[in-house]
């Protein structure tokens, strides 16, 4: 492997990384401040795929168009699911067994997938960068790097950036912290904690779709696509400790560049290698990286 | 508990499996395939039953014992003709079981959503051994080149594999049954209330959780050893996530803390699967028969807190009056068998 080369595989796990932190960190969002384990979550992200998929032309006719409007309504959409969905199927389960709520989410995975399949088709479809984005970097004298893939790492950056500051240097954000340590001292001071629950269920929700909608030029929009993602970011948001968003960074990073440079260097066993990773992390320490509350 | 609810629920299992014992004489081949291949999901949420109901662990790995089972028969069995199931159907199980042991081993060190997770490493592990190496024979899985022999009986026939997995199905009730009564299964239970306190009362929870942890595991391998039999055939996907997703699934749907709940579960499971696949009811809607099952399972969380095996109650509820009852039967079983609830909550 020379240098170049090298760089690439650096550039690609930064790049996957940060993608699965969006996602993971959603989940060990609602995971670590409602409890809930939420199955569902990749079917966010395949919502957000198909959706950077299938408004495109609607979008289109109705704003002129362009991928950063599909973004925006995308976004938009998504904070109005996120807000009914709590509302409507999990507001009533926080006082139950969590596997009532594991059950819950499993069923809502058959809905979402089979009302895809209703409405968009069970086709593989492709999504083009924006032309602005399309073209690519020439890194050293034989390769090029797409600067599409750059710009994705950057927004991923800087969501997390902004994720950060609104945790450590908001009321909301302390708000959130309180009611994943102590939800009832929370409440006897006054803090509606339903309505900080839907907050967090919508914004965990639109940050998946978001990050859907950000890879969908890059992975293409295939059936499915949400079950492969889930499984993984359930091992980011172990390996860093359950709603722990620094953990979320640093374990998804840390799994792209497992998986990557995995797959590059040894094939054969690239699969496992991220789940070997995991077993040994939580064998050195059982609660994750970063234990959270 | 009364003792007339105690009679009602033996009655409810006696007459469950003589409708089993009886039914061979109504099936046509499909109902008789059919069933058969509930009763092996039965025997196999039986055995997640006795985790995660009977001593509060969730595994999510547990397609990897059944998977193991299943896989051991057919590579065991290899070029032989018509081995003895005597001496198959315990080196599947053990194959299991010892692959149990090294999991629990390592992963009973860590709790609640860590242990789930864990489990499901494991599983994966397993998984990609059979998927990638040359062993499992990759995506296209192996068959199994000759069913093996019972006392002359071939097992490759519908009717003698429906009488195996039936008596298999009782035996493994029969066994957890016992086993949730003795002095070990009390002890389980312990731990599924408070493992903190069954420690300061001196008891090392360690090593019940690893004997629960293999004996679970040994009885999936014999799921999956039934389950090689009667298809003839395994591949990768009986070790999937998805399978340990759908066991774990019936287990909750049936109710958790009941041995029956894991049986109503799998038939419920099976069942509605059949149901929304029937081009008969739905017609060409059935292509879509997710969306109907995934209904069918967000309105029985919404009405059924405690599972199926919670129905009957619910409607005595509902005829007599929720006040009229004092607390309900199971305190514990509402309080305690949340075990990845986290302290603070």
């Amino acid at each position: 492997m020379d240098l170049a080369t090298f760089l690439i595989q650096c550039l690609n796990s930064v790049q996957y990384g940060l993608l699965l932190f969006l996602v993971a960190s959603g989940l060990t969002l609602i995971f670590g401040i409602m409890g809930v384990i939420n199955l569902a979550h990749g079917s966010f992200y395949m919502i957000g795929a198909y959706m950077a998929f299938a408004l495109a032309p609607i979008v289109a006719a109705t704003f002129g168009g362009g991928f950063f409007a599909t973004l925006a309504v995308g976004v938009v959409l998504a904070v109005a699911l996120g807000y009914v969905l709590e509302w409507v199927f999990f507001s009533f389960l926080y006082d139950r067994e969590h596997l009532q709520q594991v059950l819950m989410t499993y069923g809502l995975i058959l809905v979402f997938e089979e009302l895809r399949s209703l409405l968009v088709g069970d086709d593989v479809h492709g999504v083009k960068a924006p032309p602005l984005l399309s073209g690519s970097l020439p890194l050293g004298e034989l390769m090029t790097y797409p600067v599409y893939r750059l710009f994705m790492s950057a927004v991923c950056l800087a969501l997390a950036l902004g994720m950060y500051l609104v945790f450590t240097r908001t009321r909301l954000g302390m708000m959130i912290r309180a009611g994943s340590t102590n939800r009832e001292m929370v409440q006897s001071l006054g803090i509606d904690i339903k309505f900080l629950y839907r907050i967090v269920f919508a914004a965990g929700v639109a940050i998946a779709v978001f990050a859907g909608m950000v890879a969908a030029p890059v992975s293409s929009v295939y059936p499915g696509m949400g079950n492969s993602v889930l499984i993984v970011c359930f091992v980011v948001v172990v390996i860093g400790g359950i709603g722990s968003i620094r953990g979320a960074l640093v374990a998804s990073l840390l799994i792209g560049v497992v998986d990557t440079f995995g797959k590059a260097l040894v094939p054969e066993v690239a699969g496992v290698l991220v789940y070997v990773a995991m077993a040994l992390i939580l064998l050195w320490k059982p609660d994750g990286l970063f234990r959270a509350g | 508990m009364t003792a007339p609810l105690l009679s009602g629920r033996l009655l409810f299992v006696v007459a469950a499996f003589a409708a089993l014992a009886l039914y061979p004489m109504v099936a046509g081949p499909y109902g008789l395939d059919l069933v058969t291949k509930i009763m092996i999901f039965a025997i196999f949420a039986l055995s997640l039953e006795l985790l995660v109901g009977g001593t509060g662990l969730v595994c999510f790995g547990h397609a990897a014992f059944f998977g193991i089972g299943a896989y051991a028969t057919v590579l065991l069995t290899g070029e032989r003709d018509a081995p003895s199931l005597l001496w198959l159907m315990p080196a599947g199980v053990i194959c299991a079981g010892a692959y149990a042991l090294a999991v629990g081993a390592l992963s009973l060190r860590t709790k609640g959503v860590y242990f789930i997770m864990v489990t499901l490493a494991f599983a994966q592990m397993a998984y990609y051994v059979v998927h990638d190496t040359p062993l499992g024979g990759g995506t296209d899985g192996i068959y199994l080149m000759s069913p093996p022999s019972l006392a002359g009986l071939e097992l490759g026939k519908a009717l003698p594999m429906y009488g195996l997995t039936l008596g298999c199905l009782a035996g493994v009730f029969g066994l957890l049954a016992v086993v949730l009564r003795s002095r070990f299964g009390r002890a389980l239970a312990g731990i599924r209330s408070n493992e903190q306190r069954m420690r300061a009362t001196g008891f090392s929870t360690y090593p019940y959780k690893l004997a629960a942890f293999t004996l679970s595991g040994a009885l999936a391998g014999l799921g999956g050893v039934l389950f090689a039999i009667k298809d003839g055939f395994v591949n990768p996907e009986l070790l999937s996530w998805h399978q340990s997703g759908a066991v774990l699934i019936m287990v909750i749907l049936g109710g958790i803390g009941h041995l029956r709940g894991a049986l109503i579960g799998a038939f419920a499971f099976a069942l509605l699967q059949e149901l929304f696949k029937s081009e008969a009811v739905f017609g060409a809607f059935a292509k879509h028969w997710h969306l109907g099952l995934g209904l069918a399972i967000i309105v029985s969380v919404a009405l059924l807190p405690r599972g199926l095996v919670g129905l009957p109650q619910a409607w005595r509820d509902r005829l007599v009056g929720r006040t009229a009852r004092p607390v309900d039967a199971q305190p514990d079983a509402d309080a305690d068998a949340a075990p990845t609830r986290s302290a603070t909550r």
